[in-house]
């Protein structure tokens, strides 16, 4: 009947979009990690099969990033974990909570979790086999006779409470770790840059990179259950879609998914599709729809699209940033006291890290393009704006005071000889906003912006470098193309002696 | 008694809490060219500024043509008011004749009547044509000089304020403008402010004198008559400067 009921809707839809619509849509998150990615990958494949329209935010910037928009009901549903919702969201001092402790300490918020999947994917601590081996290492007490070894985690390992702090506390352990985004960990260690990092017990790295984990011998890593955190207000039709997967996926099985991306290379889609079929909880039908979501098109599609994403991104926040940072520049540059006070309340908002400001842009403009504009548009009004404060500043006194005496209007003189006179700093501030935008939209697909930071961030997770470069080197063309377009821009409109300052006369 | 052009009524002017003008009253002759003569720092620049409104006096009145100025109504006063001051103070990014026709444009000049204007001047000021599309960076300074008064002289404003115009020149160049301002003023007659440390320049140019010191009028009448009858120590001193010089 159901089965009915998909083909009539599917029948419907190549007449009416409305009919597709029917449904709603569900939109389904992942961190930016590897399972992460291939478990959102299953339930949004679940969800389809059934009907609905699945839109797939991926690669998030890690559990604030995922939990705001959860809250802000941007996204209905993603993967977590029991001790991460447990400590870092509900912050209670529960190390292995049951599904139903979770829910009850959620209580009147608009989240829920569901029945976990089945594996637990606690922290471990890992080094390479061979390491392990010479030096006799088998269980986390013994790191703190080993203060000679390079140790690095992940930022989040490294600062949440039940990582590193903890950890060290408890084993009396002084080395120094340094943070190291998670995903280049492995390739550190693999380098021999490192020694030790942290990683995750279900991981598929752990064969690839021959790694070892030291058995956590006074039992201080909480449980990390993995299960769907949704919003309570989802159909219960869904919810039921959604729990299929419970109980169906032990710390083994997790593992072998994940190496089956991270070493055999296959795609999310691919490998999602291949287990649904394989536990009978879809048909393999899906995989003919799975080819549109393999990870070329999971990323959304090729280079173009990509670029495409991040100069619309950039281009819509420097215009933004031009359309109030050029105004408000020649509103306050005559008084200095608002000429200090809005350059440093612009400089302020530059010392924010981008991904702090992009975080805490999610509770008020929730997640994907309009909060990662509005944080790179605060981004590039410092530029524009102090560089339109200094140059109309700085413009010799003796020429404002003859603008003024030969008789043209504040309008006039703005028109004619102060703003054209400033021209080339101002010009050189959008370019230097410009190039900024560029490299900060990169982080703006830890929000679900999209851009070329997509292919970066998904690379990160698999630990393919290719994937990195895909990103990487169209965002450093582009800087570079838009320098070299400005500088164009300034041939073009600015006289050459216009551009050393000040003529000396 | 002469009708006046500008005339300043019981005008005093502070910066912080340096007195620069201290309650001059004055008149300065119409069609005239009167020279403000005093050491530096004698408030003599301020003085000028008063007259086209850049300084705004504390206290007193400023009256151009018997009106006080309407300070809301700046721009257009200043349109009457030619203005050059030493350095020249050319828009670096305009071009000459742009510097020099800015202003008539914005009145909105005829091209015709713009161009006949601007040949005219160039012509009195024996500057070649082939310069109205250079940078004022492409100039020498006495070129500079002599654009900055075409730019003054547009409008053929009735009244004319130069700020130690000529200072800056070498003596030769120096001696050479001078020589045409004093043409120029036998053609178009009109008031003038000059405001000068120079006496010779003064004696040269200017037909009337005012002596300043420390924001006060020590003397004032027609300059043989001062030379002539110093009132104190300070104007002799002016004059015998000059001589030693």
């Amino acid at each position: 009947m159901k089965r009915f009921l998909f083909m009539l809707l599917v029948t419907l839809g190549l007449f009416s979009v409305a009919a597709v619509a029917n449904k709603q849509t569900v939109v389904v998150a992942s961190k930016n990690y590897n399972e992460s990615y291939l478990l959102a990958e299953m339930l949004s494949q679940m969800l389809e099969a059934e009907g609905y329209e699945v839109e797939r935010k991926f690669g998030l910037g890690g559990t604030l990033v995922c939990y705001e928009a959860l809250r802000n009901g941007e996204v209905d549903l993603y993967p977590e974990y029991s001790g991460t919702l447990s400590r870092a969201i509900l912050k209670v001092n529960d190390a292995s909570p049951s599904t139903n402790r979770l829910n009850q300490l959620l209580g009147g918020s608009p989240l829920q979790a569901l029945d976990s999947f089945g594996f637990n994917n606690t922290y471990a601590i890992a080094l390479k086999d061979s390491l392990a081996k010479a030096l006799k290492l088998e269980r986390v007490s013994q790191l703190s006779e080993q203060t000679e070894l390079r140790v690095a985690f992940g930022l989040e390992f490294l600062n949440r409470e039940d990582g590193w702090p903890g950890l060290s506390a408890l084993y009396g352990l002084t080395q120094n770790p340094t943070g190291i985004e998670h995903g280049l960990a492995y390739q550190a260690i693999d380098d021999g840059k490192i020694d030790i990092t942290d990683a995750y017990s279900t991981d598929g790295d752990l064969l690839r990179y021959k790694l070892t984990t030291l058995i956590d011998d006074r039992q201080y890593f909480p449980q990390y259950i993995g299960m769907p955190f949704v919003r309570k207000a989802l159909p219960s039709e869904v919810k039921a879609i959604v729990n299929q997967l419970a109980g169906k996926i032990d710390d083994q099985l997790m593992r072998d998914l994940n190496a089956m991306v991270v070493i055999d290379g296959k795609s999310f889609a691919e490998v999602a599709s291949q287990f649904l079929a394989d536990m009978k909880i879809t048909t393999q039908d899906i995989s003919g729809e799975s080819a549109r979501n393999s990870l070329s098109d999971l990323i959304p599609d090729s280079l173009l699209e990509n670029t495409l994403v991040h100069l619309k991104l950039t281009s819509i926040a420097l215009a933004l940033g031009c359309f109030v940072g050029f105004p408000l520049g020649i509103l306050v540059f005559r008084s200095t006291t608002l000429s200090r006070t809005v350059v440093y309340l612009a400089g302020l908002m530059q010392t924010v890290p981008s991904i702090a400001l992009l975080a805490l842009m999610i509770p008020l403009f929730g997640i994907g393009q309009v909060p990662a504009v509005i944080a790179l548009f605060l981004y590039s009004l410092l530029p524009i704006l102090r560089n339109t404060i200094t140059a109309l500043l700085t413009i010799d006194p003796l020429l404002k005071s003859i603008a003024e005496a030969i008789g043209l209007t504040r309008y006039q003189q703005l028109r004619y000889v102060l703003v054209p006179m400033a021209a080339p700093t101002i010009l050189a501030g959008v370019k230097t906003a410009a190039v900024i935008s560029i490299g900060t939209a990169t982080l703006a697909a830890f929000i679900g912006a999209g851009g070329l930071g997509e292919p970066i961030v998904t690379g990160l997770a698999l630990n393919s470098t290719e994937l990195i470069l895909q990103g990487a080197i169209p965002a450093a063309l582009l800087a570079i193309l838009v320098e070299l377009l400005f500088e164009g821009l300034e041939r073009l409109l600015v006289k050459p002696h216009m551009l050393q300052n000040q003529p000396v006369e | 008694m002469f009708s006046s052009c500008v005339e300043f009524s019981n005008v005093s002017k502070s910066f912080q809490d340096k007195t620069v003008i201290k309650s001059v009253s004055i008149r300065l002759p119409l069609d005239a060219t009167t020279a403000l003569v005093g050491e530096s720092g004698s408030g003599k620049s301020t003085f000028l500024r008063l007259i086209n409104g850049l300084v705004v006096p504390d206290a007193g009145e400023v009256l151009l043509a018997g009106k006080t100025i309407d300070y809301k109504n700046l721009p257009g006063l200043r349109r009457a008011m030619g203005f050059a001051v030493q350095g020249a103070g050319l828009f670096p990014h305009l071009t000459i004749r742009e510097n020099v026709t800015l202003v008539a444009g914005l009145e909105g000049w005829s091209k015709q009547k713009m161009i006949e204007r601007y040949r005219e001047l160039f012509d009195l000021l024996a500057l070649s044509d082939e310069f109205s599309d250079r940078y004022p960076h492409m100039l020498s300074g006495g070129q500079q000089q002599r654009v900055s008064l075409c730019r003054a002289m547009m409008l053929d404003p009735p009244l004319m304020l130069l700020d130690e115009p000529f200072s800056a020149l070498d003596p030769i160049t120096r001696r050479n403008i001078q020589d045409e301002f004093v043409t120029l003023q036998r053609i178009e007659k009109r008031s003038v402010v000059l405001v000068t440390h120079d006496m010779d320049e003064a004696r040269k140019l200017a037909e009337y004198l005012v002596i300043i010191r420390s924001g006060e009028v020590v003397q004032k009448g027609v300059v043989k008559e001062v030379e002539l009858n110093p009132v104190d120590e300070y104007v002799s001193r002016l004059f015998n400067k000059e001589r030693v010089g």
